[in-house]
């Protein structure tokens, strides 16, 4: 599934990623826990393509494919999905006309037909269900005028109808009180069928309550540090990552 | 995203074609023994002459505005054909089936289909190629209801009270320079009367179509609604592609007496010149109306086309519970400047406006918003709001706003809202991420941003300025 070795990337200059290692197999849900500055988003956006994220080093492969040479929307139609921590609006674009013209990108990447309205409608729909979200937000501009909570749940919404093969959830979890979370997990939890795979980015053990973890990693400068299973997330939320040194308690206070 | 913005602008201008039609040309140059030919060849009366003539002499002492924020080499009025007809309508055709098949293919290429069973249903057209009209469509369905849509030229000969009562009436000779360029000189254009309480059961459109090189068009537009009445236009233009400048300088007057209800839709694609600014249509036009006691005047128009722009379609509010309202979306790329707005004159009482234009400047463009809101000493009770939105996309371009407003009623109501955005890396990056590529994105953000000002448009033609503004748009991002 996804593959990653020895990887470098900076920002403007500053390398943030330090020769990171992952494997993560289909249907595996890996976590990434670590103090804040230590590369958690960055690693997201590294993998999907964003402009002004440079790979000093190393390699990417999904299914297979090198994904450090395909353009961002290349990736996303091989089955690569960010869900944002901070989504954007685009005024105007209502959801409904963004997520047809998204959904028959993919398709027609993969050699299907175009949905019909009414069948993209029907999915749609279902999806919005699946994430408590009223029908109406599929009229509304995308994420316009939404809470933080919505926004997130949109998210999950997309991710739903654009069946990702690896899914990267980029705190997912940031702002969400518990009955949200709940809907955020469920919906990612009704994903997990197997095949698909999981990189949940996380600052809080919580999170792993409701979406259970087959690995979790500590990244800590830009490397992962400490792998584990669940066990380890329990232990970073009763601890701490005071085992990472002084310098990261401060940075996590 | 900056980067791959500042690439070329690659894109190809789809109506660029020129077309080989045989046609009769004035040598180039303009005075009086033109303007007697102008009006000879269309066998005008003599006030019509008279009439061009005073034009003529006025223009003669005014100077052309330098007041816009464009910049461009002054024109060369004797450099330029005032007419320009095919040959093959010499002897007016009678009938579609009489028109040259060279120039309906002209208009078939261009999407437009001229015969009747073709088009678009409910939508009547009036083609305007060079300096005449070649065919007008569904006029005996229209002379049912008491409507006349016909070639100006010809309702001077066939309705000469109308045309004596109104032409000049919104826009005078003397209004400006253009304007008094095109009152001596113009050679074809619409004219349209729509009878006492009728509704007009079609959509009335124009087609213009600069074809020689060399001419200038310069058409001249009335509308006249009478009281209670309703109708809908909508113009249209291109032009070939050519290394030289060309000019237009159209005027559009539109009368709405009491109660009368005209809307005004316009979709622009002159040539806008190539990447480095050479070519392009001069786009130099005046367009007004006047609202009678509780009529409504709404301006819609979607500009992408020509090299410099230079328009403020406007409304004059006179009678009491008079309606003005415009909407504008403006793009500019390339090299392309467009100094474009509106004004609001409230002179009644209880005058409403409402303005709305959205400005998108891509490449090396200039994109300004020039718009005046006056509140006259008896409009108690007025009230316009105004917003005015611009985006720019990529970081070599200029967005500008010129708010006037004058008030001088104390109980006058102006409201001006104004923002600039920029087509962001987050929003790129999001619909990117979904799978979009860069293009679908940026049109797509762009189609949003414009939204209010579409679904003023009437159906069919929202959609084709949906898709003109995404073709425009082709190649702004690398």
């Amino acid at each position: 599934m996804l593959s990653i070795d020895n990887l470098h990337a900076s920002v403007e200059d500053k390398t943030i990623i330090k020769g990171l290692n992952l494997e993560v197999k289909p249907g595996e849900v890996h976590a990434i826990m670590g103090p804040n500055g230590a590369g958690k988003s960055t690693l997201g956006y590294v993998l999907s393509g964003r402009e002004g994220y440079e790979v000093n080093e190393g390699a990417a492969t999904l299914n297979g494919k090198d994904l450090l040479d395909l353009e961002v929307e290349e990736r996303a139609r091989e089955g690569l999905f960010l869900a944002f921590q901070y989504p954007v609006e685009i005024p105007g674009v209502s959801n409904m006309e963004f997520l047809k013209e998204s959904v028959n990108a993919l398709r027609e990447h993969r050699g299907e037909e175009p949905l019909t309205a009414a069948e993209f409608l029907k999915k749609a729909k279902a999806a919005c269900k699946q994430v408590n979200l009223p029908l109406d937000f599929l009229k509304r501009g995308v994420n316009e005028g939404f809470s933080g909570g919505e926004k997130k749940r949109n998210e999950i919404m997309q991710m739903i109808l654009l069946e990702p093969s690896l899914c990267i959830l980029d705190e997912s979890d940031s702002g969400l009180d518990v009955d949200a979370l709940q809907v955020v997990a469920d919906g990612v939890n009704s994903q997990r069928d197997g095949q698909r795979s999981f990189i949940v980015v996380t600052h809080y053990q919580r999170l792993l309550d409701y979406i259970k973890p087959d690995f979790v990693h500590i990244l800590a400068d830009g490397k992962i540090v400490k792998s584990g299973d669940a066990s380890l997330a329990l232990e970073v939320e009763k601890s701490g990552y005071a085992f990472l040194g002084k310098a990261y308690e401060e940075a996590d206070a | 995203m900056s980067e791959q913005i500042e690439q070329a602008l690659s894109k190809q201008y789809e109506a660029g074609f020129y077309s080989e039609i045989e046609s009769d040309t004035f040598e180039n140059g303009l005075d009086e023994s033109i303007i007697r030919r102008i009006s000879a060849m269309k066998n005008e009366p003599e006030w019509m002459l008279e009439w061009r003539l005073k034009a003529y002499h006025s223009w003669l002492e005014m100077e052309e505005p330098d007041w816009a924020h464009v910049d461009y080499p002054k024109v060369d009025y004797q450099a330029i054909s005032y007419y320009s007809s095919p040959k093959s309508m010499k002897d007016k055709p009678k009938s579609l089936d009489e028109v040259d098949p060279e120039l309906l293919d002209v208009y078939n290429k261009l999407g437009i289909p001229l015969h009747e069973q073709e088009m678009l249903a409910g939508v009547a057209v009036d083609a305007v190629f060079d300096s005449v009209s070649v065919v007008t469509t569904f006029r005996e369905k229209l002379h049912e209801a008491g409507v006349i849509f016909c070639p100006i030229s010809e309702a001077i000969q066939k309705y000469p009270e109308l045309v004596k009562k109104y032409i000049g009436s919104v826009v005078p000779r003397t209004d400006n320079y253009f304007a008094a360029l095109n009152s001596a000189v113009f050679t074809d254009g619409s004219f349209v009367y729509i009878p006492k309480g009728v509704r007009c059961p079609m959509e009335l459109s124009t087609y213009f179509r600069i074809n020689e090189q060399n001419t200038g068009q310069f058409e001249r537009t009335l509308i006249v609604a009478d009281e209670g009445s309703h109708v809908s236009y909508l113009e249209g233009c291109t032009a070939p592609q050519r290394d030289e400048n060309q000019l237009h300088a159209a005027v559009v007057e539109l009368v709405a007496l009491d109660k009368a209800n005209i809307k005004y839709s316009t979709v622009q694609n002159w040539y806008p010149g190539d990447e480095n600014g050479k070519g392009g249509i001069y786009n130099f036009v005046t367009k007004r109306g006047i609202c009678h006691n509780d009529a409504k005047i709404s301006w819609t128009q979607v500009e992408t086309g020509s090299a410099v722009t230079w328009k403020y379609p406007s409304c004059v509010l006179k009678g009491d519970n008079s309606v003005g309202e415009f909407y504008s979306v403006a793009l500019t790329r390339g090299r392309q400047q467009a100094d474009t707005g509106t004004k609001m004159i409230h002179l009644g009482k209880n005058t409403r406006s409402t303005i709305i234009s959205k400005g998108i400047s891509a490449g090396k463009s200039n994109n300004a918003y020039r718009g005046l809101v006056q509140m006259g000493p008896k409009s108690d009770g007025a009230r316009n709001f105004t917003q005015c939105d611009s985006l720019l996309i990529g970081d070599q371009c200029g967005a500008h706003t010129f708010p006037y407003i004058e008030s001088r009623n104390p109980s006058a109501i102006v409201e001006h809202e104004a923002t600039t955005s920029k087509v962001s890396d987050d929003q790129l990056f999001l619909a990117q991420q979904r799978g979009l590529d860069a293009e679908k994105a940026v049109s797509m953000i762009v189609n949003g941003f414009c939204k209010e000002v579409f679904k003023e448009l009437p159906m069919e033609f929202a959609v084709e300025a949906g898709k003109l503004l995404e073709i425009s748009l082709e190649g702004s991002v690398g």
